[in-house]
């Protein structure tokens, strides 16, 4: 008996190589639609789309890999159902396989606008397709200014592309940053051409290219027609197991109760994809472990890296330390005095020691945190 | 994805702070993170994919290869200073060491502790 994994991203692939760093010796199987070896998706959007990296180094490991960890990867392949009765999925091909426990990672798609001609990118198929569109262009509509669309207009920016971007709500990354950290944004992308129009719907797609980056849906039909609960996402404990014992969901279509929102929340990043594929392994292997890693995120656009620890969300206070002038500042975030969240801007240093702060539950004050000549270090000694 | 031809590649070796010793052959152009992550060899954890997110590929390089490498950028120096395992003067994050053939035979320590 065995362990099935279904879906073959950051998630999936991190529960099978940690299983078997755990020492776990039953055999494992880890099945993925697309076609490829399992592969990292943020290159996709930034070095690879500005010719700075070729889409083969987005391969989490060489094919060699899966043979000499005993991994057997399955491709273009997929998880028809579960028969959660006889603990055994069937695939596609009408292969059926038999799982002591199996652990859902299907991920999400993107969410599609009903505009005829649209690129999206998600996989690798989109960026091979969305780079060739990108190279005969020669203006770019991007429709969303989220992390993806702004990732998207840069690289075209830099590619000597003129683009427009169009964002429905009235400032860049709403759903993530604070509006001091969008108006940076903004007026970064300005400096580079770009024109950000925002407030602004779908555009009129007189663009040779239109590009939309408007979010993801969750992949949670497999689980809905097991009959597991599923709300926003597949739900799960703390231990990341569903109503079934021996089934565990992870990863982007994963809602699990999150310690730091107080609350249960699905996230979409490589952060939780990953540190929940270590839990998912460990809990198999037969520890026992909740899961309670610091969400962070990153994005780099242009010469600025934005990176984000914990969930900004129920903030009521927000200290900026260092000068958006000088392009190197973070934002911190309190909600009823207590720090919850740190938005850094190439401050990758920061980021690390906000990402410890969260982790230790340590108190750092808003003074303290607004006060540069403060040194963070001393919090944690 | 296939490989087209057979890359060049030069001989790294990497030591754990238990004292396993590893030597690989690294596609010039790879990262030393990489060469690691792809040879499954402990004591680096790359938490980011070598993005320079996350500070958890931090290498100790033995000395006299320090003067063959790439000057040490901006980000990767404010992320050493936070590194889980203390900053020596030879720290570098692997993820920022591109393999050369020049840096044939290199060798580097992994040190006690990434996260």
């Amino acid at each position: 008996m065995s362990v099935v994994i279904a879906g073959a991203g950051q998630a999936g692939f991190q529960t099978a190589v940690s299983l078997r760093a755990a020492g776990y010796l039953e055999p494992i199987t880890l099945i993925g639609e697309e076609p490829y070896l399992p592969y990292q998706r943020p290159p996709l959007s930034k070095g690879f789309l500005l010719g700075k990296q070729g889409i083969e180094s987005a391969a989490l490991r060489p094919e060699s890999f899966y043979a000499a960890q005993r991994i057997e990867l399955i491709t273009g392949a997929r998880v028809q159902r579960i028969e959660p009765q006889f603990r055994s999925v069937v695939l596609s091909s009408g292969a059926r396989v038999s799982y002591k426990k199996l652990v859902l990672a299907p991920g999400a798609r993107v969410r599609t606008l009903p505009l005829a001609g649209i690129s999206y990118l998600r996989t690798c198929t989109d960026a091979v397709e969305l780079k060739q569109r990108l190279n005969a262009a020669a203006e770019i509509a991007v429709i969303g200014g989220g992390f993806i669309g702004l990732e998207v207009a840069a690289a075209a920016a830099v590619l000597g592309k003129r683009v427009t971007v169009f964002e429905m709500q009235n400032r860049l990354m709403a759903r993530l940053v604070s509006p001091v950290v969008s108006e940076f944004f903004r007026r970064v992308h300005g400096e580079h051409g770009i024109e950000i129009r925002l407030s602004s719907p779908a555009p009129d797609p007189r663009a040779d290219l239109v590009v939309a980056g408007v979010g993801v849906l969750p992949n949670l039909e497999l689980a809905r027609d097991a009959g597991l609960p599923v709300a926003n996402g597949i739900i799960v404990d703390e231990y990341l197991r569903t109503a079934d014992e021996n089934i565990f969901a992870i990863g982007d279509c994963a809602e699990y109760p999150n310690p730091f929102a107080g609350a249960r929340t699905r996230l979409e990043s490589v952060q939780n994809a990953v540190d929940q594929g270590k839990t998912a392994a460990a809990n198999i292997a037969g520890r026992n472990e909740a899961y309670r890693a610091v969400p962070w995120f990153w994005t780099d656009q242009f010469d600025v890296k934005l990176q984000m620890a914990g969930l900004s969300g129920g903030a009521d206070r927000e200290v900026l330390r260092g000068d958006p002038e000088s392009r190197r500042f973070s934002v911190f975030y309190f909600q009823r005095g207590r720090l919850i969240a740190v938005d850094s801007i190439n401050r990758p240093g920061e980021h690390l020691m906000a990402r410890k702060l969260l982790a230790s539950g340590a108190v750092l004050t808003p003074e303290q945190a607004a006060d540069e000549s403060f040194d963070l270090h001393t919090i944690l000694a | 994805m296939p490989l087209f031809g057979k890359k060049e590649t030069a001989s790294i070796t990497y030591i754990s702070h238990s004292g396993a010793v590893n030597r690989v052959d690294v596609p010039v152009g790879d990262s030393v993170m990489e060469g690691a992550i792809r040879n499954n060899i402990e004591g680096i954890v790359a938490e980011c994919g070598g993005a320079c997110q996350c500070g958890t590929c931090h290498v100790y390089v033995e000395p006299q290869f320090l003067d063959r490498l790439k000057p040490v950028q901006d980000d990767e120096n404010e992320m050493l200073n936070t590194t889980a395992s203390p900053r020596q003067p030879n720290s570098r994050l692997g993820c920022q060491i591109e393999v050369t053939l020049d840096l044939d035979g290199l060798v580097v320590r992994t040190p006690p502790r990434q996260i």
